[in-house]
């Protein structure tokens, strides 16, 4: 095989771990999955080194080590998931490398969020929901769809603003704090504990504290820790947000 | 009664998340049932034990089962059902209720109450652990070869 293809294939493992680790994938997936790749493309001794910010791949001499630069992490499953379709695609030989890395390169410059308001609905319902699951009374219901609807507005469109993910999570949660202290001052609603704790549960990092225990038991210790120090963060800034409130 | 409005809630709630999440389309439906299943598991052995620790194992370790089930249904990954469905046993409660007292300066209280946030997280993350490995042994053994050809 002349050594051109070889360079597609490894800039098509680098693509397929890039989009992976910013879909939010665990890190011993997105090394199995670029191991795999390069298998299938005759690549053997492949070395990868896979962080929340950056992977580097080492394809075995003569190839160069390479590294990509992670810049930001979103929670995106769909994307997961199709880049793990192309790859699966890729090792059954259904699809050439070539098509395997237009098609990564498509994933790349789609955009297949949910639109803006599904997910505001999602976010307002599910606080709705985890008022009732955590013992909350019905008549908290409303409080809680409206503060958990407009905490996640505030959130997602401060971040696109500002692009300083902590600050966006502190202005969304004091928001919510003070439209939950609104409601329980002007009888709209009872328990101000239970409406910010419904409200809040969209914003909170659960998929991060997890995937942080994920990758340390697994051995990942570098992620494991700089995804801890992220969860961290945001449920310091939420913390924060809805401190301010509640120490009027 | 309270169970079918547990259910129904906690389905929403996982579908809603699995919104917020961006998982595929024709997955919404499952991501909600594993939800449903996890938050089941929990809230039961909660009323049992009254032990929100051993509760959220069994919960994440239930989210973990069939999410990876549903993962070698539909060959894709396990990630996209698990995230949703741990969701609601996120100690979220306990990690305000220690802000809170920080906030007040009572921090014996909010140490007692962070330390339970810290072990029921610890706990999730356990029951996911312990589920896929029992899975993968599972799989590796004559027996779920062939249920996993079924599958």
């Amino acid at each position: 095989m002349p050594i051109v293809d070889k360079e597609t294939a490894i800039d098509c493992c680098l693509l397929a771990g890039r989009l992976m680790m910013e879909a939010g994938a665990e890190t011993y997936r997105v090394e199995d999955t670029m191991a795999r790749m390069a298998e299938t493309q005759q690549l053997s001794a492949t070395h990868s080194f896979v962080t929340p910010t950056g992977i580097i791949f080492s394809p075995g001499s003569p190839h160069h080590t390479k590294l990509i630069r992670i810049k930001d992490r979103t929670t995106d499953l769909e994307k997961v998931a199709l880049v793990n379709d192309v790859s699966r695609k890729l090792s059954t030989n259904e699809y050439t490398l070539e098509e395997a890395y237009s098609k990564l390169q498509e994933i790349e410059k789609t955009n297949v969020m949910f639109p803006l308001w599904l997910q505001i609905i999602a976010a307002a319902v599910a606080s709705g929901c985890f008022l009732i699951l955590y013992s909350g009374l019905w008549m908290d219901v409303p409080a809680a769809i409206f503060a958990g609807g407009v905490g996640y507005v505030i959130v997602t469109k401060i971040h696109e603003l500002t692009r300083v993910k902590f600050f966006a999570e502190f202005v969304g949660s004091l928001f919510i704090g003070l439209i939950g202290f609104t409601a329980v001052q002007t009888g709209l609603g009872l328990e101000l504990d239970k409406i910010i704790i419904g409200s809040v549960m969209p914003l909170v990092p659960g998929l991060l504290i997890t995937n942080a225990v994920r990758d340390l038991m697994a051995g990942h210790f570098m992620s494991g820790l700089s995804k801890g120090a992220e969860a961290f963060l945001t449920a310091f800034a939420i913390g924060a947000g809805v401190a301010l409130v509640l120490s009027f | 009664m309270t169970w079918i409005v547990q259910a129904i809630l906690s389905f929403l709630a996982a579908t809603g998340f699995g919104i917020i999440f961006n998982a595929p389309r024709r997955m919404l439906f499952y991501c909600g049932f594993v939800g449903m299943t996890g938050w089941l598991v929990y809230s039961l052995f909660n009323g049992i034990s009254s032990d929100p620790v051993q509760a959220s194992f069994l919960g994440a370790f239930m989210v973990a089962l069939v999410a990876h089930i549903f993962a070698k249904r539909f060959r894709t990954p396990m990630i996209i059902f698990s995230v949703a469905g741990i969701i609601p046993l996120v100690p979220g409660g306990m990690a305000y209720n220690a802000m809170r007292h920080i906030v007040e300066q009572d921090y014996l209280t909010a140490i007692s109450f962070a330390s339970g946030a810290f072990m029921v997280s610890g706990a999730i993350a356990m029951g996911l652990v312990f589920a896929e490995v029992i899975i993968q042994l599972v799989f590796r053994s004559g027996i779920g070869r062939k249920r996993g050809k079924k599958l």
